[in-house]
């Protein structure tokens, strides 16, 4: 039916761009130069008259029709089960199946009633919403092309209504983010507060709990086991990942930079940057399996062959293949940082005698540091938020412990191990995610303004 | 010291001199030591860098090679009309429903007709990939008439055979006999006697072997001792270890094989025996191929074959190497390009999974994704950077960009699913939502290389048509857009690329789901080529990771051209005002 409308859409759109177009040349009488604007601007000003009011009606159409067609459905079951959202939208998808001509296994006479009810009211109202969108676009041609006349300022309008349509795209990034912030707060307040929700933790639970165990809590339903929803664990295991990563990343990157701006010379600095680009370009799920293929197994047998126990999935593994993957982006920001020193530091530096290194350490280093810093929080924050490399190379249950040799987990991880699969969206274990990923997004958007901050208050200027 | 020069020599302060010109000389010794070390942390940090790549690269491409090639057994099949079409009608619908494999298995078992045992049977036809049946299928449709004659055909082996011909289930060592070999039979279990001590070397390591593991039965029976266990398991270990001692200090005694050592194989007069138990010259085995004949076998003309990872650690046993060596020195196991790789969607057994599903639900979601993300990009930059008024409106747009650049990818995935499939009711598992959320995630990485693209056009260009009487719009649409373009497209791809490349968001939205079916819409259920990597990476058999380290190599080849194609763009296209 959609497929329908957008053939409508396309052809009374490219109908309204020529109506237009020859309406205006039959106005000024073949002289388009009598015209306040182009025949061509006077089509597209028609084309967008047609547009506006048609893609109202498919984005409200739609949608309406289908909630409606949903209701009327689900009115032919008692009222008990319309009440219960679990069991309505289970009793939905049967619905829609039913409707959409797939086979059932049990199939009850309420349900056919229902499926009946179902698609008739789609149908019908498909059709009407195809109708009303040709009715719109139709009116909108003779709308416009009436008033096209030879004084008619047809391109200040086509170009208010591309304006328009460049602020609408610049409020997608906007849009973005109110989603973001909305569902994940949505579902955490749910987590918290919601009194559906059986099994959920207290807040203070959360933060502090010592133990973090989902799938005991989705039993706690039938059984009598304590929920387990502590974050302390997921946050030493995401910290202690981290924090390898960022001893392996921050001195090799660093120190890249300073090689590379420094005292590479071109056939060095030829080879070693697009080594480095290369290393950023890498999917992650790569590295993921990298650090589980080879890594892993060789710490692994590197510490059993000195008498250490280390566990497969050990963090260590993680933390440094995760280290490789930051160093490229340390590297990057800091060659930048450093490069903006302005030479004449440089210069002075080694008029008074300085060797390179002394000139580094004791004059662009400091210079550079608040870029630095900055640089090094935007790679935590984006090893925080990594997740196919933690997801592939650590491990799942959450140990409470700082031993780079165990395994432990991430946030990251639980949230991809309780959202993989089917999940109901009401049991506090889905929701649980969604608190844990309102903790990232907050973590990262704080390191991110922290940031942002050392630079512009530490940043000396120099020009 | 300029002073001092002035003084003249006197002895005392010449020899002051001499001393801090050398105290001097040691300090910038030790600032050129400096100098050097600092040059050398630079060094030794960039060669870390590129040793790991060059480790993960050596690596994928050791283990994913093989991948791209697979070992078919090339053998006559008797295309019999009874097991393929006992009705006789030649009907389509009969035929294609007909059991190939058994017809496949049955043209093996027929090259082994000394196999009789049923568990051998079921084994022996198990070396045939169930993929097996489609070339026989192919061959009977394409051509009906062939019903009754036999025909060249061939077939992929399983799995396990397939990688033992690469190599990857043990090494074989072999041993030309030094002495002359008396079989005893050429069936059934029988004993063979050399006339030199072949075996001893052997069972000297065996014998070592036993006593290592008897050393290794006392440390567990201490450890468990001191940790608590009951005594009876103690004793327990303790006796095994003693026996195993036993068998150790008995030094000319014969030693039994099991299948936790390497296995022995004996191969002479045209057969093989496994042997079960071995002394310095003689040994007890039991006989997986037929020997020609009992008669002695001179020196050289006989051979010890050992397997060096013992049959227990190992998915191919004994018997199913040698019958895969026998098909092999008859020329009938070929080892071809694996089309099916690229042809196949995914499967549970290795040998025939592919990767076609995947590449076509990452192309179909690139596809929204570009088709979202680029107007939309480009739209939002011109506005920014052309039109926006500077007011806090367009600063707070500006921030959130930046931002959003940075959010970790998970989180996008939580928003598709809390707002495209739960909210939305879209369906799961499409690529249609996964363009979606990848539009949304490379959105900031377009609108900001986008923005430096606009922003690279000098302003004459603007002023110039602004000049000759353009408006603001036509201005930007008609001159500044166009001469931004190549750095839009360098930022498209690469922001494609960084799609093409990216997990973590797809899993949320269900495109992790086993799917063998090519998507042939935007909205069926589909994966794409990181999440099948991720699924294949995650399964146990071994033939997986090589095909997990293929999959890679595909992708890393995309991403190479799509970043090859940006800079060749870049470099093509760019101009320096």
């Amino acid at each position: 039916m959609v497929t329908i409308y957008l053939t409508v859409f396309a052809i009374l759109a490219l109908t309204g761009f020529f109506a237009g177009h020859r309406r205006a040349i039959a106005v000024a009488g073949g002289n388009t130069r009598a015209l306040h604007s182009l025949p061509t601007y006077h089509g597209m000003y028609t084309l967008a008259t047609v547009v506006i009011p048609m893609l109202i009606v498919l984005l409200v159409g739609f949608p309406l029709v289908n909630m409606l067609a949903g209701q009327s459905a689900i009115s032919h079951f008692p009222a008990d089960l319309q009440a219960d959202a679990l069991k309505r939208a289970a009793t939905m998808r049967d619905i829609v199946n039913l409707a959409g001509g797939r086979s059932m296994a049990s199939v009850t006479g309420e349900l056919q009633r229902a499926a009946a009810s179902y698609s008739n009211v789609l149908n019908i109202g498909n059709w009407i919403v195809v109708g009303l969108g040709l009715l719109a676009g139709v009116g909108a041609i003779f709308l416009a092309t009436g008033r096209i006349s030879l004084t008619f300022r047809a391109r200040n309008n086509f170009e208010k209504f591309v304006l328009a349509v460049l602020i609408a795209c610049s409020a997608v990034a906007i849009l973005t983010t109110i989603g973001i912030v909305a569902s994940v707060v949505l579902e955490t307040y749910r987590f918290f507060f919601d009194p559906a929700i059986k099994g959920k933790p207290g807040i203070s639970e959360f933060l502090f709990g010592l133990d973090w165990n989902p799938q005991a809590a989705m039993r706690a339903e039938q059984g009598n086991i304590q929920t387990a929803y502590g974050f302390v664990p997921l946050l030493v295991g995401t910290l202690l990942i981290t924090l390898i990563a960022m001893a392996v990343a921050v001195p090799i990157g660093l120190l890249s930079a300073i090689y590379l701006s420094e005292y590479a010379g071109p056939r060095v600095r030829a080879f070693a940057k697009p080594a480095l680009e290369i290393l950023a370009g890498i999917p992650t799920v790569v590295l993921g399996f990298f650090a589980a293929l080879v890594i892993a197994p060789s710490i692994k047998g590197f510490g059993e062959s000195i008498g250490l126990s280390v566990a497969s999935e050990s963090a260590l593994a993680a933390g440094l293949v995760m280290g490789m993957m930051i160093i490229p982006f340390i590297s990057s920001l800091s060659d930048d940082v450093i490069n903006a020193v302005p030479q004449s530091l440089r210069d002075g530096s080694y008029a008074m005698g300085a060797t390179k290194s002394e000139t580094m350490k004791l004059v662009i280093l400091p210079a550079a540091l608040p870029g630095i810093v900055s640089a090094v929080i935007l790679a935590f924050s984006r090893a925080v938020g990594e997740t196919m490399i933690v997801v592939m190379a650590a491990g799942l249950a959450a140990n409470l412990t700082f031993n780079p040799l165990a395994a432990v987990t991430t946030i990251t991880v639980q949230i991809k191990t309780i959202l993989v699969g089917d999940q109901e969206f009401d049991s506090a274990k889905t929701l649980a995610a969604f608190a844990l990923g309102f903790v990232l997004f907050f973590v990262t958007l704080i390191l991110n303004y922290i940031a942002l901050r050392v630079v512009q208050k530490y940043r000396e200027q120099y020009d | 010291m300029t002073d001092m020069s002035f003084q003249g020599p006197a002895p005392a302060v010449a020899r002051q001199a001499t001393e801090s010109a050398d105290i001097f000389k040691k300090r910038i010794q030790q600032r050129y030591r400096a100098e050097t070390r600092f040059k050398w942390y630079g060094i030794i940090a960039i060669s870390f860098s590129i040793a790991f790549i060059a480790l993960l690269f050596v690596s994928i491409f050791a283990t994913g090679l093989p991948a791209f090639t697979q070992h078919f057994l090339v053998m006559d099949v008797p295309l019999k009309a009874e097991s393929i079409d006992p009705s006789g009608k030649r009907e389509l619908k009969e035929l294609a429903s007909a059991d190939y494999f058994g017809v496949a298995g049955e043209a093996l078992r027929d090259k082994f007709p000394e196999v009789t045992n049923r568990r051998d049977r079921t084994r022996l036809v198990q070396l045939l990939s169930n993929g097996a049946a489609d070339p026989l299928r192919a061959k009977v449709l394409g051509e009906p008439g062939s019903i009754g004659s036999t025909a060249k055909l061939g077939l992929p082996l399983s799995a396990n055979a397939d990688i033992y011909f690469k190599g990857g289930v043990t090494g074989i060592d072999k041993i030309a006999g030094r002495g002359v070999l008396t079989p005893s039979g050429t069936t059934g279990d029988i004993s063979l006697t050399s006339s030199s001590n072949e075996f001893s070397s052997r069972l000297v390591v065996i014998k070592r072997d036993i006593a290592e593991r008897a050393r290794q039965l006392r440390r567990e029976a201490d450890r468990i001792e001191s940790s608590g266990a009951t005594a009876a398991q103690v004793q327990q270990l303790r006796e095994e270890a003693r026996v195993l001692q036993g068998r150790f200090d008995a030094v000319s005694g014969a030693e039994a094989l099991d299948d936790r050592m390497p296995s022995m194989l004996v191969a002479v007069n045209g057969g093989i025996i496994k042997l079960t138990r071995i002394d310095n010259a003689t040994a007890t085995g039991e006989v997986l191929r037929p020997l020609s004949s009992a008669s002695e076998a001179r020196p050289g003309s006989w051979e010890v074959l050992t397997l060096t990872t013992p049959e227990s650690n190992r998915k191919v046993t004994d018997k199913e190497v040698v019958w895969l060596e026998a098909l092999k020195s008859q020329g009938q196991i070929e080892r071809r390009f694996n089309w099916g790789f690229f042809t196949a969607g995914d499967s549970r057994e290795p040998e025939l999974a592919g990767i076609r599903g995947a590449i076509t639900g990452s192309f179909l979601m690139l596809i929204v994704t570009l088709a979202l993300c680029v107007p939309i990009g480009v739209m939002a930059a011109i506005y920014l950077e052309e039109f926006a008024p500077k007011n806090w409106i367009t600063d707070i747009i500006e921030v959130n960009i930046n931002n959003l650049a940075a959010v970790p990818s998970i989180v996008f995935g939580l928003l598709g699913l809390a707002v495209f499939l739960n909210f939305f009711n879209m369906p799961r598992s499409a690529p249609f939502v996964g363009g979606l959320v990848m539009a949304l995630l490379v959105l900031p990485t377009i609108i900001i290389a986008a923005r430096a693209a606009i922003k690279a056009v000098p302003p004459s260009i603007r002023e110039g048509a602004l000049g000759v009487g353009a408006s603001h719009q036509q201005a930007v649409f008609h001159h500044v857009l166009p001469l931004a373009m190549p750095g839009i497209m360098t930022g498209t791809i690469i922001g494609m690329a960084h799609a093409l490349g990216e997990t973590a968001p797809l899993l949320m939205i269900g495109m992790i789901a086993f799917i063998v079916d090519v998507p042939t819409s935007f909205t069926d259920a589909a994966t794409v080529l990181p999440v099948q990597i991720y699924l294949w990476s995650d399964l146990p058999e071994l033939a997986f990771k090589a095909k997990t380290a293929a999959a890679i190599i595909v992708l890393l080849v995309f991403l190479f051209v799509m970043n090859g194609m940006a800079i060749y763009l870049r470099k093509r296209f760019e101009r320096r005002w």
